[in-house]
């Protein structure tokens, strides 16, 4: 079939990965009371050592392996877990999972830099707070890296855990309400999922001879009839929707995003909502492609309708971080459009958004905190002027500006182009339609930077200090990859690639063909190495050329 | 016949491509990133920025000259950019006759203007920053012209609207100054949702985004089909929104709000002009429709009909000057309107264009540097013997624009006059004869204009202490001034630039049938002006100029100064019901979508008495519960595995 199962013979880079910010999180937790700069110190360079062993893994990896047309893990490792369900403790990755844990991995070293001083106030536990973030690591390599269905659950739930308690004991004013609401939410979709999961091992059972299974390559396999298919794929996809957050399934995103601490939001929106759209690619499409095809226009509404929606929300918002989020309702609306398009353009695209809008909406909640931190208030309307005393500040809060709105030459715009291309070659009026999001884009970010940063320095902000170096620190590996993605996403691509075109293998969906009907000679010869489905299934598609070539 | 798509390789001369970018980007990045160590060189480092960029484009042009015509385009692969499948977008550059008009144009009018501006914002705390934001324009600029595929041109596209929107908001504490910014970006987006769309039909219909594969293959849809009127038209909307053409020119007015040099630079010579490079560069396309040729000259009729309009009622010397320059900018669409006849003749009036309209705006920067910064021209007047080198070099610019003969305008405007008349039937003498009152009308503004600053009694503010510019700022003025006068005769002279531009933009009808013989409608076009010049004179240069408008005039003026009530428009299609659209749904997404959720909470717990209660401490304790419970299963888990 076309999925590989993992194989074990390289170096256990997941282990290694996945180990150390659980070890960290251990020693950092029982260092004795008093010690919180050591504490501190300790989480830092755990998460550091985690992120170049990640590189390590990033450089052992070979992006060419399977040659696109099967889903294939790689650094693999499978263990006998509960043997009476046949559930196993097994884990590997693809070109996809790799990219998003090093998104995880880079994203937690800038968080504890920026949450240096997060848990200083009041009684709350300086090392906890340390300790949570990095036992939240642990559990968002797992989850990307899971390749047993039930072992994926169980990091999908567990890592609720810490997020909780981030949320509900680090957090702003309302904490406890915006935290039990992300709870409630997230194990409402935890419970369908969970029903869908136990749905898979029923038909597993009956199907194969050896009893039923958990490993992701086997359900991959199955032939579910119709009507069940549908109905796992809804448990699937709601449990995902909420999480990525998908209109209307967003509702519990503002609260979160404004009342958690500036980390934990970058945390909650930058790595475990991509979870949600990670789990369309992963588990909904490869597991369901039947009911995938079937709901895709469905799902490809829902994400134009969240592109609008998220957008004109975030305009009507005066606190900073709720409009960050809403911001983020937007962006999760182009991931979702590119990754049911079931397009090789739109999925990569989807995968680099992923990892973009980590870096570009991790930097605004940064710079929006800063501004909190310093004025002990989220209402926008009480900021204005700021650039004239906190140059810094506004330029890089410009250039993160630049990045929501995907401005070309850095990174986020090439992934919302591909989503839109790619969205564009199958579904033409709704690539048109989401494309007149990008004016909103621009306005509501432009809004937000006119309102806060320039016109006469407002009463308050007079002697508004400028960013220290270890905020500095915070977002410049930030821009930096913004800018570098940007110019030369190649490397990435190369990775993203082959995985997406093994998921599309799966779902028997290929690129639809130039409509011209002329083969794309005129283009540049550097023809991809690996040959997807699409350039090899030929330009033999008459059916789709349409009327301009009468 | 359409050229044939072959690029030579860059080899040689020509592998030095790629540094007419680096140049002006490595500037903008140390004057940028540099920090204040940099204030004290960083200007003048911007400007050698420039000028090697200049002197770079120079060779590339002798280089160029030592070629057969036909081998002139140059295209250079940098590196592959975005690569997915059949998707593949390199970042790679074409140097041909077109791109190099413009790289010359960029490099030395910008260089002039980087010059200038050392003097202008001498004073400015801030000047770095406006250096480095000048070299950032310069390089997206050349990125736009230069970029061998359509994506590349994009990212040109809107890094120019990017330091469009920094300059313009460069005074960015004026809040009328960072909305102007704000609006150009946003407007100019509306434009650049057609282009992208346009790129993606691109992609969709011939697989490709490269030039040599969209213009090379886009014969194959045959003429006139749906696609290719579809592509036309998106990229006519993206370069309306770049040129400030109607119904996307409300911008440009504004634009004003940045410092002069800017509005020399960005908008009037160069960057206003991109829909002009964009419509001239998808020859090819437009050749094949004729339903969107007649619309870009539609466009352009139009424009230059609103812009002279409004030309004519602003008090405010920019505005005047900025009105001007969307007209004018009407005129070059109207000309790559009419097809291969009229390319060339397009791109000859963007080029004397940039002389001319730069002299004069920095005319305009030099009499306003003199006058506190004052820009309503009732409180200029005799400014002619105060400020001699402005007055003359500022006159030469107005000699150009209005045609008088032998100056540059009147070998580029009055061509175009010819060619929208020779387009024939009732299109071509619609179009010609808005474009012959159009130029009466400019001469009637600038004439106007010409008085109100530099004739007639001194209405100066009490305060104003006019003085003469330093060198560093008259110097640019008078080379842009010498440019003003010989560029047309000099691109003109032998067929010079049709004969280079041929091999890109195709031959233009030298000798076609004639609707009203040349001679007979340059003395036409020479009495409208005459009579245009004489209008403004008898008006403003026989009665005294009020130092405050007058009320008391015409329901045309009343619009004209109202910029033909354009923002009005705006304001109540777009931006009231935007409000009142997201009040609404932040209002329903409050009640409604979050309400929905938590009424449901409140209806299983029995009241909404319980639901304010689990608020505080319930619902906690009860998810805490929960959680206790998921842990001891994970826990069990967890045994069941060691056990």
């Amino acid at each position: 079939m076309t999925v590989t199962s993992p194989v074990g013979t390289d170096f256990p880079w997941l282990f290694v990965v996945g180990g150390l910010p659980l070890l960290g999180a251990v020693v950092v937790a029982a260092l004795p009371r008093g010690r919180d700069v050591l504490a501190k110190r300790t989480a830092l360079v755990v998460a550091l050592l985690t992120l170049m062993a990640t590189i390590a893994m990033g450089a052992a990896f070979d992006p060419g392996r399977g040659g696109g047309q099967q889903m294939t893990f790689q650094f693999g490792r499978s263990y006998a877990w509960i043997t009476n369900f046949g559930i196993r403790f097994a884990v590997g990755v693809d070109g996809i999972a790799l990219v998003l844990i090093a998104l995880a991995t880079i994203l937690v070293p800038v968080v504890i830099l920026a949450s240096w001083h997060a848990a200083e106030e009041g009684r709350r536990s300086t090392k906890t707070f340390f300790a949570l973030v990095l036992v939240l690591e642990t559990m968002m390599i797992g989850v990307f890296a899971a390749t047993d269905v039930f072992l994926f659950y169980v990091f999908f739930e567990a890592m609720l855990i810490p997020m909780y308690f981030l949320i509900g004991s680090y957090g702003g004013p309302r904490r406890s309400y915006a935290a039990v609401k992300f709870l409630l939410y997230s194990l409402l979709g935890g419970l369908l999922m969970l029903a869908s999961v136990i749905g898979l091992y029923v038909v597993s059972g009956q199907q194969l001879p050896g009893g039923g299974t958990f490993d992701f390559a086997t359900l991959a396999t199955l032939h579910i009839s119709p009507g069940v298919e549908k109905w796992l794929f809804l448990g699937f996809f709601i449990a995902f929707a909420i999480k990525a957050p998908l209109f209307p399934f967003h509702t519990w995103l503002p609260d979160a995003g404004a009342e958690a601490p500036t980390g934990g939001a970058v945390l909650l929106v930058g790595v475990l909502d991509k979870v949600g759209t990670f789990g369309f690619i992963r588990y909904c499409i490869p597991l369901f492609p039947n009911a995938s095809r079937y709901f895709a226009p469905v799902v490809l509404t829902l994400a134009v309708i969240g592109i609008f929606y998220g957008a004109f929300l975030a305009m009507g918002q005066r606190d900073l971080k709720r409009f960050v989020s809403y911001t983020s309702v937007a962006h999760f609306g182009f991931i979702g459009m590119g990754v049911f398009a079931l397009t090789s353009q739109g999925q990569a695209g989807s995968v680099l958004y992923m990892v973009n809008h980590g870096l570009s909406t991790g930097a605004l909640f940064f710079v929006v905190g800063f501004l909190i931190d310093r004025r002990r208030t989220r209402l926008a309307a009480e900021y204005g002027g700021v650039g004239s005393v906190a140059p810094m500040m506004a330029g890089v809060f410009l250039v993160v500006a630049l990045a929501t709105l995907s401005l070309p030459g850095l990174s986020t715009f090439v992934s919302e182009f591909l989503v839109l291309v790619g969205t564009f070659t199958r579904y033409r009026a709704l690539a048109i339609v989401a494309t007149v999001g990008i004016i909103l884009a621009a306005l509501y970010i432009l809004l937000v930077y006119q309102r806060t940063m320039t016109g006469p320095v407002t009463a308050g902000n007079e002697r508004l200090r400028d960013l220290n170096a270890r905020e500095a620190w915070v977002v410049a590996p930030l821009v930096a990859l913004m800018f570098v993605l940007g110019v030369y996403p190649k490397p990435v691509l190369d990775v993203i690639t082959p995985a997406v075109n093994a998921t599309l293998a799966q779902v028997k969906a290929h690129d639809p063909q130039p409509t011209s009907g002329v083969p794309a000679a005129a283009a540049p010869a550097s023809v991809p190495t690996v040959a997807p489905a699409a350039v090899t299934a030929g330009t033999v598609t008459a059916g789709t050329v349409d009327g301009s070539s009468k | 016949m359409k050229p044939a798509l072959a690029y030579a390789a860059a080899d040689g001369t020509f592998a030095a491509t790629w540094l007419l970018l680096a140049f002006p980007a490595v500037g903008a990045a140390i004057l940028l990133l540099g920090g204040r160590r940099a204030n004290r060189w960083g200007p003048v480092l911007a400007c050698l920025a420039a000028g090697a960029a200049f002197v770079l484009g120079l060779v590339l042009f002798a280089a160029m000259l030592g070629r057969a015509g036909d081998d002139r385009a140059i295209s250079q692969h940098l590196f592959s950019w975005i690569p997915v499948n059949g998707f593949q977008v390199d970042a790679g550059l074409l140097l041909d006759p077109l791109s190099m008009c413009f790289v010359l144009l960029v490099t030395g009018v910008g260089t002039l203007i980087h010059i200038y501006a050392l003097g202008y914002m001498a004073h400015d705390p801030n000047r770095r920053r406006f250096f480095g934001y000048l070299n950032l324009f310069v390089v997206a600029m050349l990125l736009l012209v230069l970029g061998n595929n359509f994506l590349a041109l994009y990212v040109g596209w809107e890094g120019v609207g990017l330091a469009s929107y920094l300059l313009i908001g460069f005074w960015s504490a004026r809040p009328s100054a960072a909305t102007a910014a704000k609006k150009a970006f946003i407007v100019n987006r509306v434009g650049d949702v057609g282009l992208s769309i346009a790129i993606m039909l691109m992609f969709a219909t011939l697989g490709t985004t490269s030039y040599a594969g969209v213009l090379g293959g886009i014969g194959a849809l045959g003429a006139n089909s749906g696609t290719v009127t579809a592509i036309a038209l998106l990229l006519l909307l993206g370069a309306c929104g770049k040129s400030a053409q109607f119904p996307l020119q409300s911008w440009l007015l504004d634009a004003m709000e940045g410092p002069t040099p800017v509005s020399a630079l960005i908008h009037a010579a160069t960057m206003v002009t991109a829909g002009v490079y964009l419509i001239a560069r998808s020859a090819p396309i437009f050749n094949l429709t004729s339903d969107g040729r007649l619309l870009v000259t539609i466009v352009g009729a139009v424009t230059l009909a609103i812009g002279a309009i409004i030309g004519c009622a602003y008090d405010d010397i920019k505005k005047v000057l900025a009105s001007s320059t969307m007209s004018q900018i009407g005129y070059m669409f109207l000309a790559v309107g009419l097809g291969p006849a009229a390319y060339a003749i397009g791109i000859l009036h963007l080029l004397t264009h940039g002389f001319f309209k730069a002299t004069m705006f920095l005319g305009a920067g030099s009499v306003m540097h003199g006058m506190n910064d004052t820009v309503d021209m009732r409180r200029y007047g005799g400014l002619r013997t105060v400020m001699p080198i402005t007055f003359w070099t500022f006159a030469m610019g107005y000699l150009a624009i209005i045609g008088f003969p032998g100056w540059a305008g009147f070998f580029s405007k009055d061509k175009i006059i010819e060619a929208a008349f020779d387009k024939g039937g009732t299109s071509g003498w619609v179009l010609g004869t808005v474009a012959l009152i159009g130029a009466g009308v400019t001469a009637f503004y600038m004439t106007r204009l010409m008085i109100m600053t530099f004739f007639g009694e001194r209405r100066w503010d009490p305060d104003a202490h006019p003085h003469e510019s330093p060198a560093v700022m008259t110097g640019p003025m008078i080379v842009l001034a010498l440019g003003s006068v010989i560029s047309g005769f000099a691109l003109t002279f032998g067929g010079g630039l049709q004969q280079f531009l041929e091999p890109v933009v195709g031959r233009s009808a030298e000798e076609g049938i004639h609707t009203i013989s040349p001679t007979v409608l340059t003395l036409i076009t020479l009495l409208v002006v005459a009579g245009g010049a004489a209008a403004a004179y008898r008006q403003y240069g026989t009665q005294a100029v009020p130092r405050t408008a007058p009320q008391a005039v015409s329901p045309v003026t009343v619009a004209a100064r109202r910029n033909l009530y354009g923002d009005a428009v705006n304001e109540s299609l777009l931006m009231r019901p935007g409000q009142y659209l997201t009040r609404a749904l932040v209002f329903v997404d409050g009640r409604g979508v979050d309400g929905v959720v938590n009424g449901l909470a409140a209806g299983i717990g029995g009241s909404s008495g319980r639901l304010r209660h689990a608020q505080t401490g319930f619902v906690r304790s009860y998810a805490l519960s929960m959680f206790g419970g998921a842990a001891l299963v994970l826990a069990v888990l967890l045994l069941g595995r060691l056990g």
